[in-house]
This record gives C-alpha cells, structure tokens and sequence, in this order.
C-alpha cells in the first residue's frame, strides 16, 4: 500500500501570545492520491495557517505531517524547499505572477528550481498553458490579461511540475462569478487526470463542487 | 560528567531523490533570474548606477591625468635619449690570460646594407653606419708641413659614417654642408669637422674650399656640424664617408648602427634589430635601446593628486550606498516574488544570491560606464590640450573590477533581507 498524499495526526499550531492563539487545534486529516478536497471556513477559522502547514511553508507546533510518507517535522529549510519544489504546486488568491516576465518564463520558473530536466521545461509549459487554454498568450505579459486568465496562468504554473498535490488558496477569491466557473471547471478536468486537489475557500459554492469537503471552525475540523 | 563527543546523527535515507548536475539551479540559472529584470526599468537602473559611473570615472580620470602628465613630462625632458638605438657587434675578450695584454675583438659584425635593412622596420625614422677609424699614427692637420718647432697636437678622433648620420643623430650643419650618399658611394675625398674639431684645426668657414690632411691625403671640408642631439663626441671628430675610408683607410666593418626611431618603440625595436641585421646570428649584435618608461616617468607617476582620489572615494561610497537603498527597495517591491520563489522551491540562499547577483551586475555595468566616461575624459582633455592620453588598462580594468566590487559589498545588506522574508508572510500581499 503506498502512503497517502497528505497525512496529518493530531497537529495543532499555536501561534505564542500573550494571549496564546491556537489556530488549529488536533487536526487529522488523510488525503490519499487523487482526492479533490475542499477545506471551508470563515476567515480566522485556520484556514491560512491550514494552508501554510500543508505547503510546508510552516510548522506544526505540536502533531505529525507526512506528505508523500516522508515525516516533515525533522526535515531542513532546504529539504523543505526541495520538497515543495518536487511535491507541491501552490495557487494563489492573488495570483503572484511576475508581471515584468512573460507569461510563459511565470510558467517556466518552479521548474527552475524544481530540477525538472532542462531540455523539458520550456516544452512543459507551452503543454501546461495548452492545456489551461493560453497557448495564444505565451508571449504576454501578465498585465495585459484578464483575472481569469491570470489565474490560469498560475495553474499552468501549478501542474507544470507535475506535483502530487495541487493547493489552491481562495483560487477564486478575485474572480467573478463567469470566470469562477472556468477556473473551477479547470480544476475539476485537472481532478479528472488524477491530479491531488486541495481548495481552501469561504466560498460555500465553490466547496461544494469538490469530492469532498471538510469545515474548520475555531481551529477544529469536521467533515461535511 | 562531561560529554566529550556527540554522536553523529545516524544517516537519514533522502527525502528527496538527487537532481542530475546539468538541471540543478546552477550559477548561470541564477545570474539569469538575477538579471532579467535589471532592463525593465531604465530610469530606476540610471538612478542606481549614476553614483558607481561617476566615481569610478572620476577616480579612473584622476589617475589617467596623473599618468598622462608624468608621460607629457617624461617626453619633454628625455625626448633625445627615448628616440635613440644604438646596433653594436658583440665584443669577447680574447688573449691575455691574467688580465694583461687581453684586446676586445668584435664577435658579430654588422651588414653594409644595415642601414636599408634599418629603416625597413617600423619604428625606425632614420639609420645610419658609424664607426671610429683607430689610426693609431694617423696625423690629422689642415696643412701639409711638418713644422718640427711644434710639438705634435693630439689628433682629433676619426670617424666613417654613411650620409644619413646627419639625421640620425639630430645634427645641425653650421656650415657647408654634409656629404651625400654619392660621395659615399664614390669614395670621394670629402670630410665633415665636428665645431670643436675645426676650431682646432683653425678652420672657420668652408666657402674657401679648405682641406685636411689626414696622413698626407689631402681632403675637402664639406660642412662643420656644430650641434647633434646624441653622439656628442662627434663634435670633437673629423667624419668622413664610409665608402671613403673603405677606399683609403682599410675600413673593413661597418662599425656600430646608429639610429633615430619613434617614441615607444624601443622595446619592439631591441628584439627585432638583430633579427634584421643578423639573421643567422642574432646574439652577436647587441642593441642599446630606451626602455618603454623613463625613471622620470615612473617617479612622476606615483605623484597622483591625493584629494582628487578621496574624492573619487567618497563618491564611490554614495554610488555603494545608492545600489544598497535601491535594491533595498526593490527587495521591499518584490516581497511577493520572494515568497512565490521560495514557495515553488527556492532555498533563502538561492534567494540571497539573486539580489546578491543583480547588484553586482549593476555595478560592474556601473563600473563598465564608469571606466569608459574615465578614459573618454582623459581623452578629450589630453588631445584638446595637444598631450597624449596614457591610461595604464589595468587602471580601466580595474575600475570595472571596482564597480563589481562596491555592487558585491552593497549587495550584502538588501540580499539579507530579502534571504530573512518568511513566504507565509510575503504570499499573503497583493500582486
């Protein structure tokens, strides 16, 4: 059997006060490969510090984080990185695209430290943004798309890796109502190849559209 | 009790499998992520680099007008002696064992047609052949009586030279004139008295047509020589066509080569003289020949203004601390970019190296525009004040090392920074 995608046991992070905070209180959690979750939540309910801990960007005060099987607390900074660049692709509510670098060097820059073979990575993004539908903004500079667009520009980013988990975070967030849908779409195609999905969103509707969901509120979670 | 040794931990298995060397984020990855955003801005880079132009220009212009004064100096004092070669055979010592009765005989000898060999190298304004006629017994006088009353005077030296001696050596004719290559060339009985050599033949003027008499042979005084930039022996020495003395004194050798050539030249011009003349034996010619810089030169030149150089500093530290605020706030400018990289798996060090790279980058460009304003400017000066422009290129060079150095070090401060931004906090902005 192989090890699920994510695994959390009783992970709490406490953030040091006065007052104490904790942001998350014993979260277990298992994602196996190929799930499509949705973490829901009103804001303050944990869901940033969710999604730090799961894109290993922070560390859990008190529990265990496997990703991918490997036990994440006794891991360096630069393991950390080195598995964020291999395991994870991170999608952002504010899309964090370099606006002075064309959309395909956006695409083509995790790879860059991702180690992805070098003759690979400049055909691997013009494949990610085909298949996100941008093949004809290649050259663009962010600036000059739409938010949708935007968006999918960093999905590109995303899947061009070819991580295990995809973490996308109010992915929707600065979208209306019409590109919400596309880019919801898009994930759920994605899901459809097998693609490890974790939203984290307020957004009742888009949660809903996942395989399944789990509810944070106050720092514990429940699955809906 | 004290723990002496720790265990080392036990080898933990990878976490993550190996990269291949070719796709790791090598220095070139990282010099590209660090310059692909240094163009985008053109106002933004002139503002940061304008500090780094101006004082390594300055500083570079300082030395350069330092350097080109010394030369301007040297030139003006040792112009005679920076133009003159001098080609003399190889002497051996031969004889006397124990120091006596030992002679000096040449063990290389010169061509007849060195002086058109000479004057085909570059460098070379004029050549001629000189050599002293040792007549031990020869009489030199400017009348043909033997006056037994008078007690025999010294004779003037005596020397064979081919016609463009005159050139050679800077000579200035007081008056006649010098021979010609057609006497040389017919063995005419023709001489040329250096100033003092004729006073002390009591020859004044040549329009009478006077005559020395060298060993009874009578000869014409062409011309009296009464100034020469080098050799100024010849004054003292009655001179008369090679081709003559071959004829009538037994002159088997053309003697020593004596030549005026172009400022600078004299190291080039050292290692190709006996290669002209003495192909098949170089070595048995040995060359006198001004070296590149005058000890002038040299003591003048470390006498660079002092003030202009603290100066030059003081601006180079305001262009240090431009690149360091400017990067500075580019690094509080690109707070998201940070956080995305480090999110997609960059390391802080590779973090740090990127701004650590982009301002050395802007330096040595800095440093490279600053060399070039320097050089121009001592350029422009010197040719519109008729000097010429003498920058020693380490000095350039060095000033593009400078540049590089001063981005390296401003550097430091924003690249820290920017290695300390946590992307938790970073992700959370805007853009």
């Amino acid at each position: 059997m192989t090890a699920p995608a994510i695994e959390l046991r009783d992970v709490t992070r406490s953030f040091p006060g006065p007052p104490e905070v904790q942001a998350l209180k014993g979260v277990n959690l298992t994602v196996p490969d190929g799930d499509y979750l949705s973490i829901i939540g009103p804001s303050g309910s944990g869901k940033s510090t969710m999604l730090n801990l799961l894109g290993l960007l922070d560390r859990p005060t008190v529990g265990e984080y496997r990703l991918g099987g490997v036990l994440t607390s006794t891991l360096t900074e630069d393991e950390r990185a080195a598995l964020r660049a291999r395991q994870l692709g991170f999608v952002f509510q504010a899309f964090h695209l370099m606006s002075r670098r064309t959309v395909l060097d956006n695409v083509v820059l995790p790879m860059l430290y991702a180690g992805t073979p070098r003759a690979e990575r400049e055909p691997r993004a013009r494949a990610a943004l085909e298949r996100v539908g941008l093949g004809h903004r290649m050259g663009f500079l962010p600036g000059r798309l739409s938010g949708g667009e935007r968006q999918r520009v960093a999905v590109a980013r995303a899947v061009a890796t070819r991580p295990r988990v995809l973490l996308a975070d109010e992915p929707t967030g600065n979208l209306d109502q019409t590109t919400t849908g596309e880019i919801m779409a898009l994930f759920e195609e994605l899901h459809a190849d097998g693609l490890t999905l974790v939203l984290i969103t307020h957004d009742g509707g888009v949660a809903r559209r996942a395989r399944r969901s789990i509810r944070l509120t106050d720092g514990r979670a429940e699955e809906v | 009790m004290r723990r002496i040794r720790r265990p080392s931990p036990p080898p933990r298995p990878a976490v993550v499998e190996k990269v291949p060397a070719a796709d790791r984020f090598t220095l070139a990855d990282l010099l590209g992520e660090a310059t692909a955003d240094i163009g985008s801005r053109p106002g933004r880079l002139v503002t940061t680099i304008v500090g780094t132009v101006l004082g390594v220009a300055a500083l570079i212009a300082t030395i350069g007008f330092a350097q080109t004064a010394a030369g301007q100096i040297a030139r003006q004092f040792d112009a005679a002696a920076a133009t003159s070669l001098v080609v003399t055979p190889a002497t051996a010592q031969t004889g006397g064992s124990g120091g006596s009765g030992g002679s000096t005989v040449a063990t290389g000898v010169l061509p007849w047609d060195a002086v058109e060999r000479m004057e085909r190298l570059a460098g070379v304004d004029s050549a001629a052949l000189l050599a002293e006629l040792s007549l031990p017994e020869a009489t030199v006088t400017a009348v043909p009586v033997n006056d037994p009353s008078q007690a025999p005077p010294a004779p003037p030296a005596l020397y064979a030279a081919s016609a463009e001696l005159l050139d050679a050596v800077g000579g200035h004719v007081a008056t006649g004139r010098f021979f010609d290559s057609g006497h040389d060339a017919r063995g005419d009985r023709v001489v040329v008295l250096g100033a003092r050599a004729a006073t002390r033949l009591g020859i004044e003027r040549v329009d009478n047509q006077p005559s020395v008499f060298v060993d009874g042979i009578a000869y014409a005084v062409l011309g009296i020589v009464d100034r020469t930039d080098v050799r100024a022996e010849l004054l003292d020495a009655v001179i008369m066509p090679t081709g003559t003395a071959r004829d009538d004194v037994g002159l088997s050798t053309p003697g020593d080569l004596q030549a005026r050539i172009a400022v600078g030249t004299g190291p080039q011009l050292s290692e190709q003289a006996p290669l002209t003349l003495a192909p098949d034996e170089p070595d048995s010619l040995q060359v006198q020949a001004p070296s590149a810089r005058s000890q002038l030169g040299q003591a003048v030149q470390t006498d660079v203004n002092g003030v202009f150089v603290i100066l030059s500093v003081i601006v180079l530290l305001a262009g240090g601390v431009g690149i360091t605020s400017v990067t500075m706030l580019s690094v509080v400018e690109r707070t998201g970019e940070i956080g995305l990289r480090r999110a997609v798996g960059a390391t802080a060090r590779q973090i740090a190296g990127q701004f650590v790279a982009e301002s050395v980058v802007i330096g040595l460009l800095g440093g490279l525009i600053g060399a070039a304003v320097g050089v121009f400017g001592v350029v422009v000066i010197s040719v519109a004040r008729g000097w010429a422009p003498v920058v020693d290129p380490w000095v350039a060079l060095g000033g593009i090392v400078l540049g590089a150095v001063l981005g390296l070090l401003a550097g430091g401060l924003p690249a820290r920074r920017a290695a300390r931004i946590e992307p938790v906090e970073a992700l959370r902005g805007g853009t």
